[in-house]
């Protein structure tokens, strides 16, 4: 077992939950609300020092009454020492828990890639929208497993959207605001941008 | 500001009170074009982006203000087919994501599975399946210098580049008769043995191959526009790329000593010489410089696993996860029952997870397997290194001309089947 849980249950007490073996590799698992704070005590505190993020991804099981799970992976490269860190959330319930942004810039894609796959919110995320997907996907969250297979549209359904999207829909709001295409917009895009949708409104004249 | 001067065309006849052309610097006349952003679109069909990655870029004048990567064009759900798959099956679609190293997937893979299973695999494999890892790293390595170079202007390169990986899919097909899409792996071994003449092709190759190295050494390193378009050029210092979580050649450019043969071994690497290639300046030349080292390195791996190739079987000898041979599965009862088990019922893994991280020549290629005691992973992860690297990429181009982008695009070595899986 990877010292750094005693030392982790010895600051933080109650925050850290359970912790495990499987294959060698350490798992703990912290409760949501400690998370931003666990997480950069393990950055910062010298004897600790996991300095390199390896990946943020999340599982859900096949079993209903599992939870989901956030699973990030910390490596400290002087220490070659590798820890990996699990927060469970309420399928059914609120699926949010703090961005590790502000602690590591490289957890910026791989956030928004668990937010596009799996609908988990990242709070304080500087730009949480979807990576792989489109940014009006509707079909839901891919990676869930109450996603069927083959998506949840038919094939059809599928190509009557890809042919009847406008070409500027593959620009996100906030490129257009860039562009000043705003008069060349369609309707539904003019409503988001007037919404407050990422992206400015043109002055008016 | 530029200290260039240029001669300007006045209303006025233009010439001083000595009858010169007037020359003022040219911060000075130029008009203000600050409010001008210039929104352009490169991609996702453009060569100079390797792929289907598709850049929005605000430019101010032509300086890089801001890139916006949109990306998924290529995206598969190979991590949702895979939770509908046998742990063998999904070693296809390893192939095709990062498929300019197939082999190595293939092995990043199997080796997960393995550890999931807490199954140790025979000498001979291992010798194997570091040849197959360091094949894939010098045929990848290749082509990121051809198309690299290609992108910055030099055409040759290309060619000898192509060339040499073009021998290396010789001897791929070899072995597992695809080029691409080798599948070499099974879990708990290979899926054959190398043929007869293989290992005297790879030998004539580990020859052969420095040759080119140094003629390409020769052709760009020293190089003026090669050098002019590439040093100081996409900067990241070591601090940055840790905190970008950036891996392999484009981590070590940066100067930090991270290479996961040295630092968590696998297929006993620890056991071969070689040296971990670091940058110091963590621009573009220094992730050539990287890269062209590594691929030396990987040419001394090879000799050095030749040499120790062991006689032996490739695969472990347990039956309810190898396949046994076809011939006895026609005449003997016993192994008819565990093929006709393996193929309907599939490998069972027992509960539990595992990550292996491998180093692929793009970096390090994380595979995450949960297990919940069935034959199909719950969960299969991949930690895609180029996607990751490429995140950075943004980070590194505001405030680069445009041409710079195309330059540090390059140099982060990406490939699209695996940044959008």
């Amino acid at each position: 077992m990877n010292p750094s849980v005693d030392a982790l249950r010895a600051t933080f007490g109650t925050a850290i939950g359970r912790a495990l073996e499987s294959c060698g590799d350490t798992i703990v698992y912290v409760g949501r609300d400690a998370l931003r704070d666990v997480m950069a005590w393990l950055r910062d505190t010298p004897e600790h020092t996991y300095d390199y993020l390896v990946d943020v991804t999340a599982v859900e099981y096949r079993d209903r009454e599992r939870s989901l799970e956030v699973v990030y992976g910390l490596r400290s490269l002087a220490r070659r020492a590798d820890l990996r860190v699990k927060v469970e959330l309420e399928p059914q319930g609120d699926l949010t828990v703090d961005s590790v942004v502000p602690l590591w810039r490289g957890a910026d894609w791989l956030e928004r890639e668990v937010y596009d796959m799996f609908g988990i919110t990242f709070r304080g995320h500087p730009d949480l929208r979807r990576i792989l997907m489109w940014e009006t996907y509707a079909e839901g969250f891919p990676l869930r497993k109450d996603f069927p297979l083959r998506g949840r549209f038919s094939r059809a359904e599928q190509v009557r959207q890809a042919l009847a999207a406008h070409p500027e829909a593959h620009y996100s709001m906030e490129e257009l605001s860039i562009a000043e295409a705003y008069e060349e917009l369609p309707a539904d895009m003019k409503e988001r941008l007037r919404r407050g949708e990422r992206g400015t409104l043109p002055e008016p004249e | 500001m530029s200290k260039r001067t240029v001669e300007l065309e006045l209303a006025t006849p233009g010439l001083d009170a000595r009858g010169e052309p007037l020359r003022v610097p040219l911060g000075v006349a130029e008009p203000n074009l600050d409010a001008e952003h210039m929104l352009i679109n490169i991609g996702p069909q453009h060569p100079a982006t390797h792929g289907v990655l598709r850049l929005v870029v605000e430019l101010d004048g032509e300086t890089v203000v801001q890139v916006i990567p949109h990306l998924g064009y290529l995206h598969s759900g190979f991590e949702k087919l895979g939770e509908y798959r046998h742990y063998n099956q999904i070693i296809p679609l390893t192939d095709r994501t990062d498929y300019l190293s197939p082999m190595a997937n293939n092995v990043g893979f199997a080796l997960a599975a393995e550890k999931l299973m807490g199954i140790t695999i025979t000498p001979r494999c291992t010798v194997l399946r570091v040849i197959a890892c360091e094949m894939s790293r010098i045929i990848s390595h290749m082509v990121w210098l051809g198309t690299t170079s290609i992108d910055l202007g030099a055409f040759t390169p290309f060619l000898w580049a192509f060339q040499e990986r073009e021998r290396i899919y010789n001897l791929q097909e070899m072995w597992t008769g695809a080029r691409l899409t080798t599948s070499v792996t099974r879990v708990g071994g290979l899926m054959a043995d190398v043929p007869d003449d293989f290992v005297a092709g790879l030998r004539h190759f580990t020859r052969t191959f420095p040759k080119t190295l140094s003629e390409i050494d020769r052709v760009l390193t020293r190089n003026a526009v090669w050098v002019g378009r590439t040093q100081g050029v996409g900067v990241l210092t070591a601090g940055e790329a840790i905190n970008h979580s950036l891996s392999g050649p484009m981590l070590r450019a940066s100067g930090v000593a991270y290479d996961v043969r040295k630092d968590k071994p696998y297929l006993d690497y620890e056991t071969y010489d070689f040296d971990v290639v670091v940058g110091e300046h963590g621009d573009v030349y220094d992730r050539y410089l990287v890269r062209l080292e590594e691929c030396s390195q990987s040419n001394r791996i090879l000799q050095q696993a030749l040499d120790r190739l062991p006689d032996g079987p490739v695969n472990i000898a347990d039956p309810r996860v190898i396949l046994p041979p076809k011939s006895r599965a026609m005449n003997d009862m016993e192994a008819m029952i565990y093929h006709f088990k393996q193929v309907m019922e599939g490998v069972k893994a027992p509960v539990g997870e595992a990550y292996v991280g491998i180093e692929n020549p793009k970096g390090e290629l994380g595979t995450y397997l949960v297990s919940d005691g069935t034959a199909k992973p719950v969960r299969w992860r991949i930690r895609p290194p180029s996607f990751i690297n490429l995140s950075a990429l943004p980070r590194m181009a505001a405030g680069h001309l445009l041409s710079d982008l195309i330059a540090i695009n390059a140099s982060v070595d990406i490939v699209m089947g695996e940044v959008d899986r």
